[in-house]
């Protein structure tokens, strides 16, 4: 990490060894990660989602919103592969928009979490003493509410929107970021490079951002994609209890809580739904498994 | 012994207090007033004002804080909005099908969880391992709703031997325990698995065996002890998770415990009632967080001698 990027792109005339020599630790990751078949299979299956997700205006065959009276309730055919809903909407389509949703509140949560909850971390983790010792405490104190009550008092206090969902799913993924970061923050801060940038008089602010936070960069990235996958849970399961993303727009966790009531007649519409959670949720798993694996490969067994 | 006790029974004490601040200012952070609430849109002006008077909200917040603080101290939450009942007493009346559902689902996930990291950590690299281990990380992935609504479907619509909803009889508790404990199951086999193969690998295993001790009993006896540490901890980090599965669980199944009541609480913007409910999930995890490092020491000799030592 402590090399250029830039090496990792620059034309190599040298020998092989020489070119082994130049490749970035990141090169490296990338390298482990690829041998790791079951990561990469999880990564493919979370980028065709990011796909899917960008293109949905032009996968989806019909309009996720459409009501049509007349075909309410229908099970899977040629024409609805997975059915339409109590107002006749196409599941397919609604399940396909409905990625958006679900990855924009996992990454936009995790980035509220990873962002404050790593300032907080590095801040701690740098100057320690009292400050550290305050903040760690109040993470102490986020820790002992269950994440999920958490997120539901803060969604109640504030009002269901998307917005809304994000912070709280965010605010309750605090803790995990700030302790990771601390911990890094702690081994890095004594440093020899650290001081050497203290002594060309460097400010605090900008020794944590260039010095210290990215060589926390390995546990935040490990911890971020697990992050995702946790925070598609929590949002699903936030709107699942009518908490989080209201009815019509489609999302998942919605989706099978109004689903819920034809579990008897029309069990493909809680299914679906469900099933496309988790599958995003273990290709994230997945992926973030052999990305910690990568990164670290003293933790592999 | 005593001592550790009652140093970590300290710390419980400003843990708490941070928590009762954060759900006081996040209670009180919220639109709509609880006199509106409470009187319905028939109210005219002066009555909201007058009960606005009598709940104390024309103090200052801090003075409110003040008396949430006292009152709570001497054991009483307040009064629910919506039912007039002590919060103290709606949450105990509710408590014990939270707890015996969090228990359930606290044994399940180790009589399962347990079993299986084990068998994936001696099968290391066959398809045994990776059998075990790919229904861990799915057990860790799938939403607990969604498995609550196929386990529904498929126990109580298609084969019909089990209950939906309620908590009668035993029966009731199949479905909403396997819910509650899949996640927490999952972690379990996934720590179990590595503390084994770390342990495994350890020189006094490897002597033990050199000294002809059969094979189960090397694991009885030399392994399982230093593997339960870190499983201890985890299934005490989960058992707090887990508290709050119960918010999903007893919604899917129609169980009145703690965690319908927080959300019904939510829904109705019954403060008094969502305030003390997570103030008490808050102290139930901070008491399974005590247990669990109690248990250490037992489990773990060292922790015990060191103790002895410092007195």
């Amino acid at each position: 990490m402590n090399n250029e990027n830039g090496t990792l792109f620059a034309p190599s005339s040298g020998r092989t060894k020489e070119r082994e020599k130049r490749r970035s630790p990141w090169w490296e990751v990338w390298r482990r990660l690829r041998r790791n078949k079951a990561a990469v299979a999880g990564m493919s299956v979370v980028i065709l989602l990011v796909v899917v997700a960008v293109l949905a205006p032009v996968l989806a065959p019909y309009d996720p919103n459409q009501t049509n009276i007349k075909m309410r309730l229908q099970g899977p055919s040629s024409e609805h592969p997975l059915g339409t809903d109590n107002f006749g909407r196409d599941m397919l389509s609604r399940i396909i928009y409905g990625s958006r949703i679900s990855l924009y509140v996992g990454f936009v949560a995790v980035g509220i979490g990873a962002v404050f909850g790593g300032i907080l971390g590095a801040i701690g983790g740098y100057y320690g003493g009292r400050l550290d010792n305050f903040i760690m405490r109040c993470m102490d104190v986020l820790l002992a509410i269950p994440q999920i009550i958490l997120a539901i008092a803060i969604v109640g206090a504030l009002g269901t929107s998307l917005l809304n969902l994000m912070i709280a799913v965010g605010i309750s993924q605090l803790p995990r970021y700030a302790r990771v970061v601390r911990a890094s923050a702690l081994t890095v801060r004594g440093q020899e490079y650290v001081e050497a940038a203290r002594a060309v008089g460097a400010s605090d602010a900008r020794i944590i951002l260039e010095n210290i936070l990215p060589n926390c960069m390995a546990p935040i990235i490990v911890q971020s994609t697990l992050g995702v996958a946790q925070a598609i849970l929590s949002a699903a399961a936030l709107s699942f209890l009518g908490l989080g993303i209201q009815p019509p727009t489609a999302e998942w966790g919605s989706m099978l809580s109004s689903g819920r009531q034809f579990l008897r007649n029309a069990p493909y519409l809680t299914f679906f739904p469900g099933l496309a959670i988790s599958v995003v949720v273990l290709a994230l798993n997945i992926f973030g498994d052999g990305l910690r694996d990568s990164l670290d490969p003293k933790l592999r067994q | 012994m005593l001592r550790y006790f009652l140093k970590r029974l300290m710390f419980l004490i400003p843990v708490l207090l941070g928590v009762s601040v954060v759900i006081f200012s996040i209670v009180h952070l919220a639109p709509g007033d609880p006199a509106e609430v409470m009187l319905g849109p028939s109210a005219t002006q002066e009555e909201i004002t007058n009960l606005r008077e009598q709940l104390g909200l024309t103090k200052p917040l801090y003075v409110q804080y003040g008396i949430f603080l006292t009152n709570a101290l001497k054991g009483d939450l307040g009064r629910s909005i919506k039912s007039n009942a002590p919060v103290v007493d709606e949450i105990m009346e509710r408590f014990p099908a939270t707890l015996t559902l969090a228990v359930l689902g606290m044994i399940f996930a180790i009589a399962i969880g347990l079993p299986l990291g084990i068998l994936a950590a001696l099968k290391q690299n066959t398809w045994v391992d990776a059998l075990c281990s790919f229904f861990a990380l799915v057990g860790f992935s799938i939403p607990n709703f969604w498995v609550g609504l196929m386990l529904m479907l498929l126990l109580s619509i298609y084969i019909p031997i089990l209950p939906s909803s309620g908590f009668d009889s035993w029966k009731n508790f199949i479905m909403p325990t396997i819910v509650l404990g899949i996640q927490t199951m999952a972690v379990i086999a996934r720590m179990t698995r590595s503390s084994m193969l770390e342990v495994i690998r350890q020189d006094y295993v490897r002597t033990a065996r050199a000294k002809g001790i059969s094979d189960r009993l090397v694991l009885t006896r030399h392994i399982l002890g230093n593997v339960l540490i870190p499983v201890v901890t985890i299934a005490g980090i989960y058992f707090g998770h887990q508290l709050g599965g119960v918010v999903i669980t007893e919604t899917i199944f129609s169980i009145p415990g703690l965690g319908r009541l927080i959300v019904d609480a939510i829904r109705a913007q019954d403060y008094p009632v969502v305030q003390g409910g997570v103030l008490f999930f808050a102290l139930c995890v901070g008491i399974v967080n005590l247990l669990v490092d109690l248990l250490y020491a037992v489990l773990d000799p060292r922790i015990k001698a060191q103790y002895r030592a410092a007195k």
